[in-house]
């Protein structure tokens, strides 16, 4: 062992990261002081107490940091299947061991403390992936490479969905972005975002009806336009065939909402023979122009519609109320008033009373009566927006925008695909944690319970996030000691 | 469209990610904004999510007689609360036998409270009531075994309670608001009590004081977690005011022994300042039936008696004045100098002019006016209508001349609310030329109307009215508005109740009526009020009615010079004046100034108490 790049580590390693870490870690505990705070108790160094715990676990994070960034240079690059393998070996066991904790077989129970693998696997499954998309020669755009690299993906994934931790296992799908990077098409990056948006938006809006319209497939039809509309804008010899499309969709327009005056229009239905005139127009041009990308557009749209009508036939025709109902209620799209919608109401209404400056540490209501449901773990957010209103709230997503945005620029940087990979799934897992549970709670996406990396309470969580950050960092650091 | 050999297209990828790193903190801050600086509803829906205004009842004012009696207080009450929840397994023969309640009722009141249907406030976490009106007694032992019946409460609140079991029209009663009330007036919430009638409503912001409040935290459980902000923003209940009637219980007590088994009315009026002595309806009831459990139940008895206990006869009854009409009459012509004192009519056991009709009874004639009171002569007032009404050189026309006539009776408190102070007084009934115009097609002259000379026809009035002209006479020319409360804790009477009104007849013109009245009680239809050492003043009336036998009516003041008391005694359907109303007013009135009954009047009393007068159409 070579421990003459120990005293180099600490100028090596990326400052800027830690300071944000450190920042994030330090507001993070004072919301879970604000957020767990009764009021007969008032010592927040309890350790019987959550922000007296979470302060351990900060502790033992830094001990953590330490051991890491101690760690030999290669240790990951040379460990990474066997971190894989333990990992997926232990989510399995998880599966048969875990007793039912609110209806999740995801906590392994180790005399006093609890675990939850899951937390690791992220980290585990990312190096796997580093290291195996590093190898000599990798090229992503073939179908063995494709499937091996989805497989290394979708197998810690499907244990966990075994656990009954869906959000966890959503989380899975950040490294789609990572694979988009590495040379992924950006088509099926588009196309699984779209699946989701369209399938989402066509069940939330499915019963709202304006005159003769249902609001779903006007919004997702609208979209399915925008979009092909934007790709034939996007391509360079594109121009001269926007005028057209344009103008078309316009005139359409203006003449249907003429119309709805004196008959009752249904508006998707227009816009869907928007999409088919324009889907007609593509072929056209790409057979005339010999251009096969307008085809390729073309073909998206149809196959959107498409999906979108057998979204909305399976959904309507084939499952029974009561399923429907339990997909909307798991999906967080039903306002059920004692389940998820009135869990993500309830936030709404302490983030929204927070105003513009917040009621001040330890002041709000809402949080501080119980209000708002796992206010200290996946609601966190809401003592922030309630305690230190609008101002607070954009600095904590400044701060973390600032952060991400970082790691992407420190992954971009690296010279090794194994560092550039590795990054990329550590920026891309944090996106998706911050997209999905900010925007569950202010009412934007699906109630899906995963937490807010750094500041919801939970050792597993601080501890799984801590090593995803600070074995990229140590890899970073790595990159800069050659 | 991408080249995926190029690793330089493929970091430019990085754009695209990052990109879309600002677009979503973008999208985050917009909503942010939206929800926090735009929309102003959350706010308000956080307060009433986390903060219980829990009211605090002052307790309501308590009402005394003139002379001090105390009439109507506060009792503690007690409800039995639950909170569900906490409730355990108990032992339910021992609950229900405490309670006196059979076990099916208790599974059956546990049903009600859990139904939403019926009890949409319900939770589970907040105490619901289980039963009201607890007595004390009952409260005594249900406190005792309380430790075992985890999960029930017992909440004080007060009810009404009445000291005497008279006076249930003045004092009116107190209820739960409902919704017109809810809409009128923003002070009440659901559940709150008001005064429904009688000094209980008139006087309600007196005597309901004002809420207080306690601004406490409540937990999504609906449990209290302490006082916001250590009680900065609590506001303490400001207890009600007491007010002190000028009724005289002990004779209003005595009004309502003599009016038993009788339908009517006395009115009792302190000249000098307009205080109400006593005011008995007939047939009256206990005020304190309607309180407690009961108040439904009784409330919905009294609405259906036929005898319509629940009208209070002396401020909402019409009845026709008859003869106790004559001293107006007698008062407007002296103003309008159609008679003076020494003016002669002529009776010949009827009205000569109209021949004979309406008819009289004998006594001397031509006679003057004072004669014509105490005689309760009918012609007298026919030939001074027709003096009026029919005179062109003093008046244009029998429109004018009516006018005239309707102003002076309307200055004297007839034919709108004198202004007493208790709800639901009427009006009366004073016409105007334009309404005998329409019925006579505007030809008509004083023989059109000739029953309005004595007090029949379209004129109709209430006992209050009645009484107040007796005071008006006894005052000699000016009264003030009559009223029930004499004084007010820590404020004064409203000015109304102690000025005085002038009618728009001189004083000197009353002495002549008086002492028509006077006459009329040591010589004339009256003798039955004489007194031997107070100088009654009186007039009967008989009114025709449409309900069968005429009304019997007293009216009058003693004594002749300072009087202290004018009363009107209305008693339906029980025929000519002085078989009735004037042996009551003349009891009444001695009573009143004398204290006692003189022990030679004591078989008179036991007398009227007997008479049982049940009218026709009471009777099914």
């Amino acid at each position: 062992m070579y421990y003459d790049n120990r005293t180099s580590i600490w100028k090596t390693v990326d400052w800027f990261t830690i300071l944000l870490y450190v920042l994030m870690i330090v507001t993070g505990w004072f919301c879970i002081c604000g957020a767990s705070y009764e009021f007969d108790s008032n010592s927040f160094f309890d350790p019987n107490g959550r922000p007296g715990s979470q302060m351990l676990w900060i502790a033992t994070s830094f001990v953590l940091i330490f051991i890491i960034l101690m760690l030999e240079k290669s240790f990951f690059e040379v460990y990474a299947y066997v971190i894989y393998a333990i990992i997926i070996l232990l989510l399995i066991a998880t599966i048969f061991l875990a007793k039912d904790i609110k209806g999740s077989y995801s906590w392994l129970v180790l005399g006093p403390v609890h675990i939850q693998p899951a937390e690791f696997a992220k980290f585990a499954t990312a190096l796997a992936l580093a290291k195996w998309m590093s190898t000599y020669g990798f090229v992503l755009n073939t179908a063995r490479n494709f499937a091996l690299t989805i497989a290394f993906i979708l197998l810690p994934m499907c244990c966990i969905l075994l656990q009954k931790e869906t959000g966890s296992a959503l989380v899975f799908l950040a490294f789609f972005f990572m694979l988009y990077r590495e040379g992924m098409s950006g088509y099926i990056l588009l196309a699984g975002i779209c699946a989701i948006v369209f399938f989402i938006v066509e069940l939330k809006f499915s019963d709202a009806i304006i005159g003769i319209t249902p609001m779903g497939k006007l919004i997702v039809s609208s979209l399915i336009l925008l979009i092909s509309t934007l790709l034939v804008l996007i391509e360079r010899k594109g121009r001269p065939a926007i005028r057209i499309i344009l103008i078309g969709i316009t005139g359409v327009l203006l003449i249907a909402g003429a119309l709805s005056f004196f008959y009752p229009v249904n508006f998707a239905w227009v816009l869907l023979g928007l999409i088919g005139a324009l889907v007609l127009y593509l072929v056209f041009l790409s057979v005339i122009n010999l251009m096969p990308h307008y085809a390729l557009i073309a073909l998206f749209a149809t196959l959107s519609v498409g999906f979108l009508y057998s979204v909305d036939y399976v959904f309507d025709d084939l499952l029974e109320p009561h399923q429907q109902m339990r997909i909307k209620v798991s999906l967080g799209l039903e306002d059920d008033p004692s389940g998820a919608g009135y869990n993500v109401n309830q936030s709404k209404i302490a983030i929204g009373s927070g105003g513009l400056t917040g009621k001040g540490f330890l002041n709000g209501t809402q949080t501080k009566l119980k209000y708002v449901p796992e206010q200290d773990t996946d609601f966190i957010f809401c003592t922030i927006g309630e305690e230190f209103g609008f101002v607070g709230s954009v600095f904590v997503l400044l701060l973390y925008g600032a952060f991400i945005i970082r790691l992407f620029v420190l992954s971009e940087r690296q010279e090794s695909a194994f560092g550039r990979v590795y990054g990329y799934s550590v920026a891309s897992i944090f996106l998706f944690h911050l997209t999905i549970n900010v925007g569950m709670v202010m009412g934007l996406s699906p109630v899906i319970g995963i937490p807010l990396p750094f500041f919801s309470y939970g050792g597993s969580s601080l501890w799984g996030f801590t090593i995803l950050l600070f074995v990229f960092l140590r890899i970073d650091a790595l990159r800069r000691e050659r | 469209m991408e080249n995926f050999d190029s690793k330089y297209t493929l970091s430019n990828r990085f754009y695209v990610i990052a990109g879309a790193v600002v677009l979503v903190i973008l999208l985050f801050i917009v909503r942010l904004f939206y929800l926090q600086i735009i929309d102003s509803d959350y706010k308000a829906w956080a307060d009433s999510n986390a903060f219980l205004k829990k009211t605090l009842y002052p307790s309501r004012g308590a009402i005394y007689d003139r002379k001090g009696k105390l009439l109507v207080y506060n009792q503690p009450a007690y409800d039995v609360m639950l909170i569900m929840r906490e409730v355990q397994p108990f032992d339910t023969l021992d609950f229900c036998s405490t309670l006196n309640i059979t076990k099916e009722q208790l599974i059956q009141r546990f049903e009600n409270i859990k139904n939403r249907k019926l009890n949409p406030n319900y939770s589970s976490y907040t105490p619901q009531v289980f039963m009201n009106h607890l007595t004390t007694a009952e409260h005594g032992v249900l406190q005792e075994k309380l430790y075992k019946f985890p999960g029930f409460y017992i909440q004080n609140r007060t009810v009404r309670e009445y000291g005497f079991p008279n006076a249930a029209h003045v004092l009116g009663n107190v209820g739960e608001v409902n919704r017109k009330d809810l809409e009128e007036e923003p002070y009440y919430s659901i559940g709150d009590y008001s005064g429904r009638a009688g000094v209980e409503r008139s006087y309600e912001k007196i005597l309901r004081g004002e809420k207080g409040v306690e601004i406490l935290l409540r937990d999504v459980h609906g449990r209290i977690k302490g006082k916001y902000e250590n009680g900065k923003y609590d506001r303490p209940p400001v207890s009600g005011r007491n007010i002190k009637l000028a009724i005289d219980q002990e004779l209003q007590a005595y009004g309502e022994k003599l009016m038993a088994n009788k339908l009517g009315g006395i009115v009792m009026i302190e000249p000098e300042t307009g205080e109400i002595l006593c005011m008995v309806s007939s047939p009256t009831f206990d005020p304190s039936i309607l309180v407690g459990k009961e108040r439904g139940k009784n409330h919905m008895l009294l609405e259906k008696d036929t005898r319509k206990p629940l009208l209070d006869r002396s401020i909402m009854a019409y009845y026709p004045p008859g003869s106790t009409f004559k001293p107006a009459q007698a008062l407007v012509f002296l103003q309008e100098g159609i008679i003076t004192p020494q003016t002669l009519y002529t009776c010949n056991h009827g009205y000569p002019y109209l021949h004979g009709k309406p008819a009289c009874h004998s006594h001397a004639s031509p006679l003057n006016l004072i004669a014509a009171l105490a005689t309760s002569c009918n012609s007298y007032f026919c030939w001074g209508l027709h003096d009026m009404l029919d005179n062109r050189r003093r008046y244009q026309s029998v429109q004018e001349a009516f006018e005239v006539w309707k102003n002076h009776i309307i200055s004297m408190g007839y034919g709108y609310r004198l202004g007493v102070d208790l709800p639901s007084e009427r009006r009366g009934y004073i016409p105007n030329s334009k309404v005998y115009d329409t019925m006579h097609n505007k030809r008509w002259n004083s023989s059109s109307i000739i029953s309005t000379a004595i007090g029949q026809g379209e004129i109709v009035t209430t006992p209050l009215q009645i009484c107040n002209l007796a005071a008006t006479i006894a005052n000699r020319g000016y009264f003030i508005t009559p009223h029930v409360v004499k004084e007010i804790e820590d404020t004064t009477l409203e000015a109304k109740y102690t000025e005085k009104r002038n009618t728009t007849i001189e004083s000197r013109y009353y002495y002549p009526v008086a002492d028509g009245m006077r006459r009329a009680v040591t010589e004339g239809t009256c003798r039955a009020a004489n007194l031997p050492d107070i100088s009654v003043c009186g007039k009967t009336g008989t009114a025709q009615n449409p309900h069968g036998k005429d009304h019997s009516i007293f009216m009058g003041f003693a004594p002749y010079e300072n009087s202290k008391v004018a009363i009107a005694v209305f008693v339906e359907n029980a025929g000519f004046g002085a078989t009735v109303a004037v042996p009551i007013g003349k009891l009444m009135i001695e009573k009143y100034l004398k204290g006692e009954v003189a022990e030679e009047n004591r078989y008179l009393e036991e007398q009227v108490i007997n008479t049982v007068i049940e009218p026709n159409y009471v009777l099914r």
